[in-house]
């Protein structure tokens, strides 16, 4: 569907991108995260031909990019916005005919969409007359409306109140099942599990881990458990089948993270534990998004 | 290009449909319809005001008796009763002076005009005219000079100027072409700044509303900065053609209902005859164009280096400067002085050409002058756009950073 090769892109004093690879595969919802200034947004204005790269290549759907396929692409940035002082129905019809669609075509899907969001009677207000989150829905239909097969969303969920978050989500949700492919760009990780099937983490500049979001969680898994139990502490003597990480006592009782030593699965673990304390809670500790980015920066410096 | 048709529409439309442009549109004419009310209110009261007034006159110096001659709107008599009694009579008659001369008459302030009603500058300044006449003549036969031949070596010369053209002589009105050339700078000169503002405006507009972006994933920095410029130009010329059409019916109205001998606007053409108005027409249209090009790319790229308008003020100082400087010595040296070589080289450099170039045209250009300049105006505003769109394309997208002359240099130097 979308493939970035080796795109490099240097700004007067600084380097946005160096040599960045992707490889988005068609019906995904793949997440480009990085912290604020790591690259992001430059990266999808080069996909969006806002700006070219200093070298590198993008293809789109096997095709090297080019102005036709502008058209078939999406864009909500970052920083949202649109003309304060045209009605929403026609700016709107506006965009839409910029990217190619016809008036008629347009019009009817604006209606179509303003009356699933509950917007229908919004046709002629002006921009200036709406609240922020009612403007966002407006710039979400003017993403979407001429049905590209990719949708770029840029930050998408920051400045959206709750409801609107998730309304927007299930609509995208409801977008990617119908086929298109999703790209967002979020420096929040934590947004990102549940909602992407494969991530890249870009950092200054530099892509620094790409891949489906399991893969990369289970590579990074390193046979660490959490352990709650009742009744007395656990004396320890050396002869368990574990490395205890750390530990600590609540009213509730016992917990403590541990890693499993070589050749040892859980069932050891339950077998030494089970003799001697009861058991309440034992699950596996997989390191989130974050704490994957984190270890990954502090690799590299 | 259908991308930049659709631009082109939306800048039209979303201006025209402003109240703004509706209200500018009629308040020129309507300026206009005061005028002529104001003009023909004016032209009434003085035709009560040239109601024949008679003068009665008490000479007692004997010197004026019987040689005032009377006028069109002024008769002289005798004053037969006494003074007492005439004033007393002037309640009665408004239209009656009475001018009273003593002996003494050349002392400051002697001569005395009674009336009811205050006698107008033009007939007081008639009296003391023929009063002093007279005086000069009585005062040069006293001093043994034949006035009657002194009268006839009076010489009284006015010029003719002639312009030799190919079609022969033709009278030229030196005061109506200077008129209509500063008219034209001065209509250049402020319809540049006013339009060239707008795009301006509209750029910054659009940076501040940060719908830049989603624009440009759609056109080409350049073709939006292109559609917004035409759109404006048109908008600014449905306004001048309103103007037009307008101003005209107005004065078609004007001189039906309020029955002046003649409309100004005809007494205006009647004083330009021979002002080649079809020319200078074509080349306010022409300089108009090729001038707001020129600058409102250049009005662009500074909208699109700022974050709001207040930021503006370092940039327009060069905009402004070549724009202004010409105005001024236009008005000044250059309308008086139209062939000069400051004028030729200031109406073929693109930057001045178009205010310098609307003072020469009435006093006709030759055609090689007007051929260079109006090429040169072309290649001026290809240049000032491609300038401008390599500013443009990176400006826009920059947010936040208070952008130098030297950050604009990087920027035109950037790759795509």
């Amino acid at each position: 569907m979308l493939s970035i090769r080796n795109i490099v892109k240097q700004y007067a004093g600084h380097t946005a991108l160096s040599g960045v690879s992707l490889e988005v595969t068609g019906g995904q919802i793949f997440g480009l995260l990085g912290p604020n200034g790591a690259g992001k947004t430059s990266l999808i204005r080069i996909i969006n031909q806002i700006t070219a790269p200093d070298s590198g290549e993008v293809y789109f759907g096997g095709e090297k990019l080019n102005q036709s396929h502008i058209e078939r692409i999406g864009y909500m940035p970052e920083e949202r916005g649109l003309y304060k002082k045209m009605a929403i129905g026609e700016q709107i019809v506006y965009l839409a005919r910029l990217k190619g669609l016809s008036h008629a075509e347009a019009t009817r899907r604006i209606k179509y969409w303003f009356e699933k969001l509950k917007i229908e009677n919004w046709w002629n207000k002006k921009v200036e007359e709406l609240s922020k989150g009612m403007q966002q829905k407006a710039q979400f239909v003017a993403t979407v409306l001429h049905e590209p097969d990719l949708i770029i969303l840029d930050e998408p969920f920051s400045g959206f109140d709750p409801v609107n978050a998730e309304l927007i989500k299930n609509e995208i949700l409801e977008l990617n099942q119908k086929g298109a492919t999703i790209l967002f760009s979020t420096h929040r990780m934590e947004s990102v599990e549940e909602l992407c099937d494969s991530i890249a983490l870009i950092h200054q500049s530099h892509k620094i881990l790409d891949g489906r979001i399991k893969d990369i969680r289970n590579a990074y898994r390193n046979n660490t458990y959490l352990v709650e139990y009742s009744g007395n502490q656990l004396m320890l003597n050396g002869n368990e089948p574990f490395t205890l990480l750390d530990q600590n006592t609540t009213d509730d009782g016992h917990q403590m993270r541990l890693q499993l030593n070589a050749d040892t699965s859980v069932n050891n673990v339950l077998q030494y534990l089970i003799p001697q304390v009861s058991v309440t809670r034992l699950q596996e500790v997989i390191p989130s998004v974050n704490e994957i980015f984190i270890q990954k920066v502090n690799q590299k410096d | 290009m259908d991308k930049v048709l659709l631009i082109i529409q939306r800048e039209y439309l979303s201006r025209v449909r402003k109240k703004a442009f509706l209200i500018t549109v009629f308040l020129v004419p309507a300026l206009l319809l005061g005028m002529y009310a104001v003009m023909y209110l004016l032209f009434k009261n003085s035709s009560e005001m040239n109601s024949t007034r008679i003068v009665k006159v008490m000479d007692e110096s004997g010197v004026f008796a019987g040689k005032l001659q009377n006028k069109k709107n002024l008769k002289f008599e005798n004053l037969k009763q006494s003074l007492a009694s005439a004033k007393k009579g002037l309640h009665k008659n408004e239209d009656e002076i009475i001018l009273v001369i003593p002996k003494n008459y050349e002392e400051p302030k002697a001569v005395q005009v009674l009336s009811n009603k205050k006698p107008s500058v033009i007939t007081a300044d008639e009296i003391e005219r023929q009063m002093n006449k007279i005086a000069t003549n009585n005062s040069l036969v006293a001093a043994g000079i034949d006035t009657a031949r002194l009268n006839t070596i009076h010489s009284s010369i006015s010029i003719n100027a002639r312009e030799v053209t190919d079609e022969g002589d033709k009278d030229s009105n030196i005061t109506a072409l200077y008129g209509v050339g500063v008219a034209g700078a001065i209509m250049i000169y402020l319809s540049l700044f006013i339009y060239g503002a707008q795009v301006m405006r509209g750029v910054i507009e659009e940076k501040t509303n940060r719908i830049i972006e989603v624009i440009v994933s759609s056109v080409k920095p350049f073709q939006l900065m292109l559609g917004k410029i035409i759109g404006v130009a048109l908008v600014s010329l449905t306004q001048f053609i309103l103007w037009i059409i307008l101003s005209l019916a107005v004065s078609y109205i004007a001189s039906k209902n309020f029955n002046t001998p003649q409309s100004p606007l005809l007494g205006l053409i009647e004083g330009v005859k021979g002002v080649p108005i079809g020319s200078i027409v074509a080349g306010f249209l022409f300089y108009f164009l090729a001038g707001f090009l020129l600058y409102s790319a250049l009005f662009a790229a500074v909208g699109s280096a700022v974050d709001s308008e207040t930021e503006t003020q370092q940039f327009m100082f060069p905009i402004t400067m070549p724009l202004l400087f010409t105005y001024i010595i236009s008005v000044s040296f250059l309308a008086q002085n139209p062939d000069s070589s400051l004028g030729f080289w200031l109406s073929v450099i693109p930057f001045t050409a178009p205010v310098a170039m609307m003072v020469r045209i009435p006093f006709g250009v030759p055609d090689w002058q007007l051929y260079l300049s109006m090429g040169l105006m072309i290649v001026g505003f290809i240049f000032t756009t491609w300038v401008a769109s390599r500013i443009y394309r990176v400006g826009i997208l920059m947010y936040g950073k208070k952008a130098s002359y030297g950050e604009l240099v990087k920027w035109f130097f950037y790759k795509e």
